[in-house]
């Protein structure tokens, strides 16, 4: 029977199946951050378990450390202090490897995955974090977990899962110019919803998406989770390999081509069948920008923000109308023009050297408006200093934009990046949810590009105007 | 975690679509090493103005809703991060059951793996049920899980689906990772089959 790619991914990693379909999973990748682990290891500590495979682990600090240059000096703010030293303790205790602040390594875990060659294709990754749907761009299957699960992979190296069904969004067509992987994710989850892929894997496939860099796909992937997706995935193919290929810890030599021969075999068969379709076409796909307090709420940058009056259902009313008094923005205004506060890029979504570059070009010979805080945080310290050496940096920190060391920083709000109330903020992350970016913040969630054009305009601004 | 057999409580109704787990619990109290004392943090900036007073109008603020142990929501409850402190904090305020016409797929696993029962019905169902908990300390609503039904306050029993293996799990307050650990040879026997050409992480890989 033609099988899909998520198909062939998880019989090759099934242990065992229990009676009511229940199936022993095991997984080959396990990437470990401060914020979800602590409870996990004491789990192991408490009765007495190992890390049953440290060779299939890897940890890194990301979500609560400060990204100023200050920060080998110490960590100020004593939970996050306690929380990263906790896992100090941890990766010492239990002999998991380990990327501290002070390794030019250390970054999103997120982007140090497939930047390290840890991610690769055909593999079960997971992490206790939801945006682990991002390395589905390596053609691995990857999905986040909670402290519980994180805990019975660092103990079992398998979890206990029943089969995500599948889902296919295929994106026809050429992107226009202006556009990248986040537009088109954007635009997908407009389409679909925040629960349009529950219960389902996404595997994004057409000449859209066979178009984007590795950068786009992982941007793509990555939000598959706010589509409610369990992982999105892309089929490994010849732009996967020449990525990968030389990466510190994937294979190498005779090792590489044993693994892209295999990878090969990967795509899904001809016929194989998905429990749901969705088709698009690129060409139609302009800039995007979300005008609520969830994915969903995405409109074109030339578009119109909703009027709940022409909304029919009771609930869904309600919701918008929520969500326009808390965005503080009238039903029939043009999105594009609205002033921002704040510029941020950077995420797991977008702070790869791809979107450093993208936002550079916009940046290139203007200046950050007066008024707007900008700030640009690199993926990993590796994409930093590659931005540095490319002169992406200097053209950055020249137009006014602040130039950060490695983290999650400003998307999501534990750590000392955040918004203040009522600031609102063009952001290059993945969730605009009610106070993620700090307590009262307003997100509007775009690509790099647009985040750069809204920096040097100080509006929400449609950047194939400035290029 | 403990068992989850039979439960007569006062349901609060959050009828609200989309509840995402920064509404549960904003990332800014993630920062515990714990799993526990995170109650006074649930639906935090729902639930507190900014000066840290309780907002009278959030429903858990209510005197007839501080006690409830079963929360009806509106659907895709739980959307957004993998973060176990979210169903972390709803047990520490003490909900043991969340009602809903649907959820994310993370949250919905963690509910189990904390002794919470997710419970997913139609939506016509759960507009009922969330007219039963408008009613407050008059009304309480039983939840069965050997029997697989909710019984209104009228009597009326509404059956629910839930998964065996989970239900086996939540009833026996049963640990995931000892029930696995008895699969230790096979997973053994897989180990053994990973193909050479696989890398091993390790802390020193050139740059």
């Amino acid at each position: 029977m033609p099988r899909t790619l998520f198909d062939k991914i998880w019989d090759a990693h099934v242990v065992e199946r229990l009676g009511d379909g229940t199936c022993v999973l095991y997984i080959d990748r396990h990437l470990v951050h401060e914020v979800t682990s602590p409870q996990a290891f004491e789990g192991l500590r408490l009765a007495g378990r190992k890390v049953r495979r440290v060779e299939n682990t890897i940890a890194v600090v990301d979500h609560n450390i400060p990204t100023d240059a200050d920060r080998l000096n110490g960590i100020n703010e004593p939970e996050s202090k306690l929380q990263i030293e906790t896992l100090e303790a941890n990766v010492a205790a239990f002999g998991v490897p380990y990327f501290p602040i002070s390794d030019a390594r250390q970054g999103i875990v997120h982007v140090i995955g497939p930047e390290q060659g840890i991610s690769l294709p055909g593999m079960t990754i997971v992490c206790g974090d939801s945006h682990t749907s991002t390395h589905g761009a390596m053609g691995a299957l990857a999905f986040g977990i909670g402290t519980s699960e994180v805990e019975h992979v660092l103990a079992t190296q398998t979890l206990l899962q029943k089969p995500a069904k599948n889902m296919l969004v295929q994106v026809d067509g050429v992107l226009p110019a202006g556009c990248t992987g986040k537009d088109i994710v954007l635009a997908v989850i407009g389409a679909i919803g925040t629960a349009g892929g529950n219960g389902h894997v996404i595997e994004f496939a057409g000449e859209a998406i066979r178009a984007l860099d590795m950068a786009g796909r992982l941007s793509v992937c990555n939000m598959s989770i706010e589509a409610g997706a369990r992982a999105g995935l892309i089929a490994p193919d010849e732009t996967t390999f020449a990525y990968i290929k030389g990466r510190p810890y994937a294979p190498h030599g005779a090792d590489f081509e044993a693994a892209v021969a295999y990878w090969k075999t990967l795509p899904s068969d001809a016929g194989a069948q998905y429990d749901k379709v969705v088709v698009l076409d690129a060409a139609g796909i302009a800039p995007q920008v979300t005008w609520g307090t969830n994915p969903e709420a995405v409109i074109p940058v030339t578009g119109i923000v909703p009027d709940p009056a022409n909304e029919p259902d009771e609930g869904k009313r309600a919701q918008m109308q929520r969500m326009l008094d808390y965005m503080a923005l009238t039903p029939g205004q043009k999105i594009a023009g609205t002033p921002v506060d704040v510029v941020f890029i950077g995420s797991c979504t977008n702070s790869r050297i791809e979107d450093l570059r993208a936002a550079a070009a916009v940046a290139q010979g203007r200046h950050v408006a007066p008024g707007v805080r900008a700030l640009v945080v690199p993926g990993s310290g590796l994409v930093k200093r590659q931005a540095e050496d490319e002169g992406v940096a200097q053209v950055l920190i020249d137009a006014g934009f602040e130039w950060r060391e490695a983290g999650c920083s400003m998307c999501l709000g534990m750590n000392p990046d955040k918004l203040t109330p009522g600031q609102r903020c063009a952001s290059t992350s993945n969730r605009n949810f009610e106070g993620r970016q700090g307590p009262g913040g307003r997100t509007h969630l775009v690509s790099p590009a647009m985040a750069a054009a809204a920096a040097v305009t100080g509006v929400l601004t449609d950047v194939r105007e400035l290029v | 975690m403990d068992r989850f057999t039979r439960l007569t409580a006062i349901a609060a109704p959050l009828n609200i679509a989309n509840v995402d787990t920064d509404k549960i619990i904003p990332a800014r109290f993630l920062k515990t090493i714990k799993r526990t004392g995170l109650g006074k943090s649930l639906f935090a900036d729902m639930r507190y103005a900014a000066d840290g007073s309780e907002k009278v109008d959030f429903v858990l603020n209510q005197p007839r809703y501080r006690h409830a142990e079963i929360l009806v929501a509106g659907e895709n409850f739980g959307c957004g991060s993998s973060r176990e402190h979210a169903p972390w904090a709803l047990l520490d305020f003490g909900i043991r059951c969340v009602i809903a016409s649907s959820f994310a797929d993370i949250f919905f696993n963690n509910c189990f793996k904390n002794g919470i029962l997710p419970i997913m019905l139609p939506e016509a169902v759960v507009g009922a049920l969330m007219e039963d908990a408008s009613l407050g300390t008059n009304a309480r609503l039983t939840v069965d899980l050997a029997r697989q039904v909710v019984v209104r306050p009228n009597g009326e029993e509404i059956g629910f689906e839930v998964d065996p293996f989970r239900k086996e799990c939540l009833l026996g307050g049963l640990d995931d990772i000892g029930l696995t650990e008895q699969k230790t040879a096979a997973i053994d026997a897989y180990e053994a089959r990973i193909p050479a050409w696989q890398p091993r992480l390790h802390a020193g890989a050139k740059q």
